[in-house]
């Protein structure tokens, strides 16, 4: 008889009778409290269920509330009983009923006996640990706390306040330094018995019960008096959420506590009928000395709880719809816009897909329809190209298409027709690498078959769009990584923009181009736009682009230089 | 939200508690069980009409799931429901032949089941085609989930609608009594859904999916909304006000979140798209009946006769609902 267990029970007795017969099963000796607010009835049964077992006894009720005093008494009735009546216990193990015990109950005996002057209990300053969730840390020693935190909440937090406005700070008893750590322990009976029978445990007491959740704190503290040797440990497996309430284990989560080797797990599902059934046997095989490695189930619940606040990048749906600049990452991937590229080069798409390995896409804005790569109908995740149906909310269609696509580049163009394009969405988006040759629109109005009055009206109204969509560029609000050259800058040595592009986009095989897109002929360009500019619209996007060809043929005479009155 | 429109809804809410209070007169009684439910029980409510060859797969679905008891209406079947429902242990049914449009589409018919017998329950609301996915449904009941939530403080859970359909036309794979639905409408759309914040009631509305693919192209607002607060842990101060898509107090509709994280959802997979249906949109346009003068249903009826497709290169077929969480449809939050 070394190990002692103290279980404190206030639902789901039948669970709490079940793992109460297995520790006696095999030679553990147990108390158990039951909370104060479960009926008599109930608590009648439940001791009635167990009154065959003559090991297993019931100490003095104190009603328990989450993070009140009531925790404490009701661990210290226990143990006092506890070392009373076993008197040879050596180790006393704090435990819920909602506990499971994991490894063959010998296993923690030999465990313990290897070990017979340790006491496992957690137990930090705290200054020095992240635990806690809410705000109060060091306070919850220096303030008072006489409200109830879960029926009064506004009162417990409005008299937080007074006390923090009024700086009062209440003293703290002589010789201790706050501990905090995991409320389930296991210590000595050495220890134990020092902290019960401290001369000055009335002083004690008194502070720790205006402490907030002082079963987080009450033995952590003392232990620190008295332990020869303590591993700051808690031997229960218990894992918290960031609100600080319990993770729960369920039947798939059998195999994880298999290869935990954690001799207790909490808090257990009352109805996880394979996770009952599979740990309360009868222990097969060898026994094992090995060390509780709750590695992977920590990696679990982390993981679980940055689900929960973080979320994944870039996804919205009907759990997360995140208010704009909490994202933390508007679209799910970096992706790159093109801006005038298509206008100027003539076999720009395929040649962007040749070079990069990017998925490339037309003008995905495009007032005809979502011009998809390989002008498919649908893409990826049954995204539609159908126009109306993207530009009733095109910035959802923006991020459906880079979360659809996850783990392909995607590059698409956009241009001054492209009016329902979310242009401000992507300015702000870091994950967007825009390029743009500025005034490449005329290049389109310049083959074109039309009358000039007409491409006069549309080089006018293109100029005015994609100085708009300029601006949001520009904008000091814009986190994309844009940049932006006049035609006539761009044209005049293209091959270095355009290598600094695809070296953006980062592909393996980081290379000197090879091989540059087909610029379209633009001879005669220089005359296009002077003849827009007699016509009164003044073409200013593209730079200046003299009237002649530089290496054409033979020099025209000079215009006269006229006034503009 | 000011003193004013907070003064509102509330006005609204009870308008609405008022009027399904007083459509109670519509329902009768045909086998009431309500005896049998107990303190803690899950219970479903729906309501129906015809639909005889879906009930014994859905209510042994929910059955497996861990509901306790199923409350239902039934809108005057023909077709044997009734009689079926009556017979089984674990219903109770009532029986009405007033006007499913005039009961907002049964809504007050439910919420005054839910006023009478849902109180301080989990309540599940969903029709006889839609089955309700949650992280962990293979390994964990319904009642994890509630423990779960009950633990969390948190009071309602939200499950988008996932439309399912057939590969090939619809009519191509007549439905027999007692199959799982998903075997024959096992594809779906992963990722062409919108949404947007309604500011009256903080829910999300949310469209997109093969209906607003296929039977809308052209006029996108009019497709259905798809997000649905199925879950809810009742009290009779709630009120469903359109269909189970949104209800007040307003805080349940807040089923999201907006710093960035992810709260627990689910879907609800929804075989609307199975043969029982060419027969049905035909039938529900006679009767004139359904949302928004049945524009859904119009043009349900118009594609349907030059034998529609749903199913594209790109949709998706269904595995299970790990697969569905890792396509951003459904969370698990927190919840591991």
């Amino acid at each position: 008889m070394s190990v002692g267990i103290l279980m404190l029970v206030h639902t789901a007795f039948g669970r709490a009778e079940q793992v109460a017969r297995h520790w006696n099963k095999y030679g553990c000796p147990v108390v158990i409290h039951v909370d104060a607010t479960v009926k008599p009835k109930q608590y009648k049964r439940f001791v009635k269920a167990l009154e065959d077992l003559p090991d297993v006894k019931f100490c003095k009720r104190h009603k328990c509330e989450w993070g009140a005093w009531g925790l404490v008494a009701a661990s210290q009735s226990a143990s006092e009983l506890m070392l009373h009546e076993f008197p040879s216990v050596r180790h006393v193990y704090l435990t819920s009923g909602s506990c499971l015990p994991l490894r063959p109950v010998q296993e923690l005996k030999d465990y313990l006996k290897a070990r017979p002057r340790t006491d496992f209990i957690e137990s930090a300053t705290t200054a020095d640990v992240p635990w806690t969730v809410g705000g109060l840390d060091a306070e919850r020693f220096t303030l008072h706390f006489p409200f109830s935190w879960k029926r009064n909440r506004y009162l417990f937090d409005k008299w937080v306040d007074i006390q923090r406005f009024l700086r009062i700070k209440r003293r703290i008893p002589h010789g201790i330094v706050p501990h905090m750590g995991s409320q389930w322990w296991c210590l000595t009976r050495q220890t134990l018995s020092a902290i019960l029978e401290d001369p000055e445990r009335a002083t004690f007491d008194k502070y720790f019960s205006r402490v907030w959740i002082p079963d987080e704190s009450y033995f952590q503290t003392l232990a620190r008096l008295y332990s020869t040797k303590i591993e700051s440990r808690s031997l229960t497996l218990s894992k918290f959420d960031f609100q600080g309430k319990p993770h729960i284990f369920y039947d798939d989560h059998l195999q994880l506590l298999r290869r935990s080797d954690c001799f207790v797990a909490r808090k257990i599902w009352p109805q996880a009928n394979k996770l009952y059934n599979g740990f309360m046997r009868d222990p097969e095989g060898a026994i094992k000395m090995s060390e509780p490695n709750p590695a992977k189930i920590d990696r679990i619940f982390a993981k679980a709880v940055e689900r929960r606040t973080k979320g994944r990048t870039g996804l919205y749906m009907q759990s997360r719809y995140p208010n704009e600049g909490w994202e933390n990452g508007m679209t799910f991937g970096r992706y790159s816009v093109f801006h005038g590229f298509t206008e100027l080069f003539e076999d720009f798409e395929p040649w962007l897909a040749r070079t990069t390995g990017a998925q490339v896409h037309g003008h995905v804005f495009a007032p005809e329809r979502a011009e998809f790569s390989g002008r498919q109908r649908v893409i990826n995740g049954a995204l539609s190209s159908s126009p109306k149906l993207r530009d009733y909310n095109s910035i959802a269609f923006l991020s459906n298409l880079i979360w659809n696509t996850r783990g392909e580049r995607q590059c698409f163009q956009v241009g001054p027709r492209d009016e329902g394009a979310p242009v401000w969405f992507i300015a702000k988006d870091p994950n967007a690498q825009v390029s743009v040759i500025s005034g490449a629109w005329a290049v389109p109005l310049f083959k074109s078959n039309l009358n000039f009055t007409d491409i006069r009206a549309e080089a006018a109204r293109l100029q005015k769009l994609e100085n708009l969509q300029l601006f949001a560029l520009r904008s000091p609000y814009a986190k994309a990584r844009v940049r932006i050259w006049t035609m006539a800058e761009f044209i005049e040595a293209p091959m270095e923009p355009l290598q600094t592009i695809i070296d953006e986009i980062g592909i393996d095989r980081a290379r000197r181009l090879s091989e540059a897109p087909r610029m379209t002929d633009l001879s005669g360009f220089g005359q296009f736009l002077q003849n827009l500019k007699n016509q009164g619209m003044h073409p200013y996007l593209m730079g200046d682009f003299p009237v002649e060809q530089p290496e054409g043929g033979q020099k025209k005479p000079p215009r006269k230089p006229y006034l503009v009155q | 939200m000011g003193v004013w429109q907070s003064y509102r809804l509330r006005v609204r809410r009870r308008y609405r508690l008022g009027r399904s209070i007083r459509k109670r007169r519509e329902l009768r009684p045909i086998v009431n069980r309500t005896g049998n439910i107990k303190r803690d029980d899950l219970l479903l409510f729906s309501t129906l009409r015809n639909e005889l060859i879906r009930l014994p797969f859905f209510l042994d679905y929910y059955r497996n799931k861990g509901i306790n008891h199923f409350l239902i209406v039934d809108n005057d079947s023909d077709d044997g429901s009734l009689e079926y429902l009556s017979e089984q242990p674990d219903v109770s049914v009532w029986h009405t032949r007033n006007s499913y449009k005039k009961s907002r589409y049964g809504v007050d018919w439910l919420n005054w089941l839910q006023f009478r017998y849902g109180h301080e329950h989990w309540c599940l609301v969903v029709d006889p085609d839609e089955f309700f996915i949650y992280p962990f449904c293979d390994t964990r009941p319904i009642r994890a989930l509630t423990d779960w939530l009950d633990a969390s403080s948190i009071k309602s859970f939200s499950a988008m609608l996932l439309d399912m359909y057939p590969r090939g036309p619809i009519t191509e794979t007549p439905y027999r009594s007692g199959q799982d639905p998903m075997d024959i409408a096992c594809w779906f759309d992963a990722g062409n859904y919108t949404m947007s914040k309604n500011a009256a009631y903080g829910n999300l509305w949310i469209q997109g999916g093969p209906r607003s693919r296929v039977f809308f192209p052209d006029n996108p607002e009019l497709a259905p909304a798809l997000n649905k607060i199925p879950l809810v842990k009742w009290n009779r101060r709630n009120a469903y006000v359109s269909s189970t898509h949104m209800l007040l107090p307003r805080g349940l509709n807040q089923v999201y979140d907006e710093w960035g994280g992810e709260k627990a959802s689910g879907l609800l997979l929804h075989a609307k798209f199975i043969d029982t249906f060419t027969a049905k949109a035909e039938e529900e346009l006679q009767r004139n009946m359904h949302y928004s003068a049945s524009v859904e249903y119009l043009a349900y009826a118009e594609r349907l006769r030059d034998n529609p497709e749903l199913w594209c290169k790109w949709s998706e077929k269904y595995i299970n609902w790990r697969q569905l969480e890792i396509l951003g449809l459904m969370s698990k939050g927190n919840w591991a």
